[in-house]
């Protein structure tokens, strides 16, 4: 079944069944692999994406249930400029070790600003605990959302 | 041979770019761009005409890029950047024109000097390396000079070197390394080169940003997983889950009508499907209808294991270590005694594991993330068939190592699945095959006996009970009955106590693969050991910290650490009602840390971690924000372990699956860390595992401290702490 999605802005059509999650879609058959697998039953928000700007675990969510909704990933997210002030504060910070989990921390924590300008603690907690972080970097994310969400005003 | 010597060893620079491999096909990848191989053509052999590649981790072409191979792999420890920063300071390298090479299989090129084989592990990266890659990078530089001198006829002590330029001070004049590389090439690399004096460091000691992240924030960074390969095809997996056991039967006639399902493999072991993409393979594999021949091992179960273990930690041991008069020192003062146990652990990488294989009757190509090059390519060989210049490996960043990438079982697994493909396979396990055939941190029981005379240590009977890694995986390191892993750092004690015994019990358990994760044998030494303080202290009346003071008079970088973590943390203040500050110290890994561990405990057995304070000296600190990203993390993941990681056996199998029943700690419950990084001119200590060992006993105290409950097994048990039943 031929399907087509608006992915970072670009229309891409592919061959996939209805039921097949978008995160298989993105990696196996568009060769988009910055959106990672890391439970398969949306536990751990590596594979996170933003489905019209909120945060969703593509690895449980059927590709036939985007319709035209946008899908950003993580190869996209820096063209806006809530995305570009997280990857550089995740940058400035040096939050990453591994990097695994980052995409999805990192699309979580546009979602996150995008909606909250100025997130404290618990809005942090809420946003960002359903990303695991094997490294152990949650402290460093923390400070991270922090300083995107000053320059943001600045 | 030393490593110098092996450094420069009849090293062509042909043999730097192929790693002696048959078809001479560049095994490497660049940062901060794409792997070779992977998402970009497979490119030919690397020219080096006109490049200046003195030895095995160093080549300077004409446009002046310098490419340093990296002996070490990259799994988030940093490790990328610190070694790039060692080569470079001593080269004088631009920092900001560095390409960056995956170095190849080759245990003469690259084995690590710690280890003789090409690993990365035990926090030694930076300590086996330092001297070497110093070595290498200063030879590098004075060859350059060399020439430089040569082309202006000057004494080569007369220039000097800086930014990938050599200059001549009196006559102002400069070459660019690129300049000189094809002279360079010529120079013979100098005897005794001269190291440079720590105080003129330029890059060692500077908190530099890191080499590999900028790829990691936008999708850019290429994991194992994330090979893509023309006509590749997808496959996951299922082995038995019984430990050992076998495939009977398999009914594969639904599986074979799922849409994009196009092969089944059934090996004796394990089944794998084989699709146009993982959901296929996955739909394809949870049709599949398999009997399983449980075999030997369907019996065991946790229950017997520890019964077995602890039977087994009342022999004596073989002896590590003994000093003084031990029967002398135990029968001297007030006795203690206590038994602390560590379960099964999986290392759950965050990348669960995985290897893309293509097989063709004379070659067999891999491509992975792996701890261990060498051993990947000669197992992969033997599961090909083929000889191991036949196997070519192409590393990748790590998504998590823990220790789990250590071991070559994904490969073999991979191989021999893609033997039986026409094209290449990525095999991606799922998460729960990941947690249910991991090779497991084993379960440990440390017996310790004590005796206390004024307020001092007098006899310590220290016996480690557990699985003996190293005899399997590194056989040099299980001598006279003794695990050199096991026992690390309970050989290695800080405290000054005249009657001191260490022994160790190998026991096996049965059926369940065990193997090192991160932190390795101190994880059960610092465990035990420092618990036991606490104890100790409680029973001399003392307080934690001013009881381990009092001990550590020979070793002055610990208690510096001890000071300044129980300065920093406001240790002896008062505290609210049920939160309780517990310390621990360790000397592991040539780095010396002291940790308070801040936590709240409330009625239930709840633990709630408000606030973690490190000191460290881990001698020369070669990037200062790597060591406390270190730390950090580590402390995080011991303490991950502490409050929720247990793996289960019942029936011969595991019982935990997924991130739903294998917890792990997350953003909500992590403390405020802070790191105290001590300036020190010593060597260089180890640093990944550090935070590992030193979270978990810190916490254990703070539950005692707060609730007077003497935790002696991991994870905490919060219905022990609710019974509030103190020592």
């Amino acid at each position: 079944m031929t399907t087509t999605l608006t992915i970072n802005g670009e229309a891409k059509s592919f061959d996939a069944p209805a039921d097949m999650p978008l995160l298989w879609v993105l990696r196996d058959v568009l060769g988009m692999t910055g959106t990672q697998f890391g439970c398969g039953i949306a536990q751990c928000g590596a594979c996170t994406v933003h489905i019209d700007g909120k945060p969703v675990r593509s690895c449980m969510l059927p590709v036939g249930a985007v319709r035209d909704r946008a899908v950003t990933t993580i190869e996209g997210v820096g063209a806006s400029p809530v995305g570009a002030k997280v990857q550089k504060a995740w940058l400035d910070l040096e939050v990453i070790q591994c990097g695994y989990c980052q995409s999805g921390q990192i699309m979580s924590a546009a979602a996150l600003l995008a909606a909250t300008p100025n997130p404290d603690d618990s809005d942090i907690d809420a946003a960002m605990a359903g990303n695991i972080c094997r490294c152990g970097t949650y402290v460093r994310i923390r400070a991270a959302i922090k300083q995107a969400a000053s320059q943001r005003q600045s | 041979m030393a490593v110098a010597e092996k450094i420069f060893d009849g090293l062509s620079r042909r043999a730097v770019l192929t790693g002696g491999l048959a078809g001479g096909i560049l095994l490497s990848f660049h940062l901060p761009v794409r792997a070779f191989g992977v998402n970009e053509p497979v490119q030919p052999p690397d020219d080096t005409a006109g490049k200046f590649a003195p030895n095995a981790f160093i080549r300077i072409d004409a446009g002046g890029t310098t490419t340093l191979v990296m002996p070490q792999v990259e799994m988030g420890q940093g490790v990328y950047t610190s070694i790039s920063m060692i080569l470079a300071e001593e080269l004088d390298a631009d920092f900001s024109r560095l390409a960056l090479e995956h170095a190849p299989p080759s245990d003469k090129l690259y084995g690590n000097p710690m280890f003789g084989i090409q690993a990365t592990g035990n926090s030694n990266s930076i300590r086996a390396w330092w001297p070497h890659l110093r070595a290498a990078g200063a030879s590098a530089r004075a060859m350059l000079v060399q020439a430089a001198a040569q082309q202006w006829q000057v004494d080569p002590a007369s220039c000097t070197t800086a930014n990938s330029e050599v200059m001549h001070k009196d006559s102002g004049r400069k070459l660019s390394y690129g300049e000189l590389a094809l002279a360079a090439s010529s120079e013979v690399p100098p005897k005794d080169v001269p190291l440079k004096d720590p105080k003129d460091f330029v890059l060692i000691g500077k908190p530099l940003k890191r080499l590999d992240t900028p790829d990691k924030v936008n999708g850019k960074a290429v994991y194992g997983i994330d090979a893509i390969l023309p006509n590749m095809k997808f496959a996951t997996l299922k082995a038995c889950p019984v430990f050992g056991g076998k495939v009977a039967k398999v009914d594969d006639s639904a599986a074979k009508k799922i849409p994009g399902v196009q092969k089944i493999v059934v090996l004796d072991d394990l089944v794998a499907v084989v699709g146009d993409h993982m959901w296929a393979a996955k739909k394809g594999l949870d049709a599949l209808v398999i009997d399983w021949d449980e075999g030997p091992n369907a019996h065991i179960s946790s229950t017997d294991i520890w019964r077995d273990l602890r039977a087994a930690s009342e022999k004596d041991g073989a002896v590590a270590k003994s000093a003084g008069d031990i029967v002398k020192g135990l029968a001297t003062g007030d006795r203690l005694d206590a038994a602390y146990e560590l379960p099964f652990l999986a290392h759950a990488t965050m990348e669960p594991i995985n290897a893309t294989v293509h097989v063709t009757p004379d070659l067999c190509e891999v491509w992975t993330g792996t701890q261990v090059m060498t051993r990947v390519q000669s197992e992969a060989a033997k599961a090909a068939g083929l000889p191991v210049e036949k196997v070519i490996v192409n590393n990748h960043l790590l998504g998590g190592g823990f220790g789990r990438k250590l071991e070559p079982d994904m490969v073999v697994a991979a191989v021999r699945i893609a033997k039986q493909v026409d094209g290449p396979v990525k095999v991606v396990w799922t998460r729960e095959e990941d947690i249910q055939h991991d090779v497991y941190r084993p379960v440990y029981r440390d017996n310790i006996a004590a005796t206390l005379s004024d307020g001092k240590i007098v006899g310590w009977k220290y016996r480690v009970s557990g699985s003996a890694i190293m005899a399997r995986w590194f056989p040099a390191g299980f001598q006279n009955g003794v695990d050199i892993d096991g026992v690390d750092s309970g050989i290695d004690m800080p405290y000054d106590i005249p009657n001191f015994h260490v022994e160790f019990v190998r026991a096996e358990p049965p059926a369940v693969p065990t193997g090192f994760w991160r932190g390795v044998g101190p994880n059960n030494n610092v465990f035990a050991i420092e618990s036991f303080m606490d104890e100790l202290a409680k029973k001399a009346g003392k307080d934690p910290v001013d009881f381990r003071r009092g001990m550590l008079g020979k070793n002055p970088r610990l208690l510096a650490a001890l000071n300044l973590a129980a300065e920093k943390s406001g240790w002896g203040q008062p505290s609210p009602d049920r939160v309780g500050r517990g310390v621990s110290v360790q000397p592991s890994f040539a780095s010396f840390i002291a940790t308070v561990v801040e936590a709240e405990i409330d009625e239930s057995g709840e633990v709630k971690l408000r606030r973690v304070t490190c000191a460290v000296d881990t001698g020369i600190a070669v990037n200062p924000d790597t060591v406390v990203a270190q730390l950090e993390g580590g402390l995080i993941f011991g303490l991950t372990a502490a409050l929720y990681g247990e793996v289960t056996i019942d029936k011969g199998r595991v019982q935990q699956s997924n991130f739903n029943d294998y917890r792990m700690l997350r953003i909500d419950q992590a403390p405020k860390i802070e790191v105290h990084v001590i300036e020190s001119g010593e060597a260089p200590g180890g640093i990944g595992e550090t935070g590992v060992t030193a979270g978990p006993p810190a916490l254990r105290n703070a539950i005692y401290a707060a609730t007077g409950v003497a935790l002696r097994r991991l994870p905490i048990d919060r219905a022990m702490i609710a019974a509030g039943k103190k020592s």
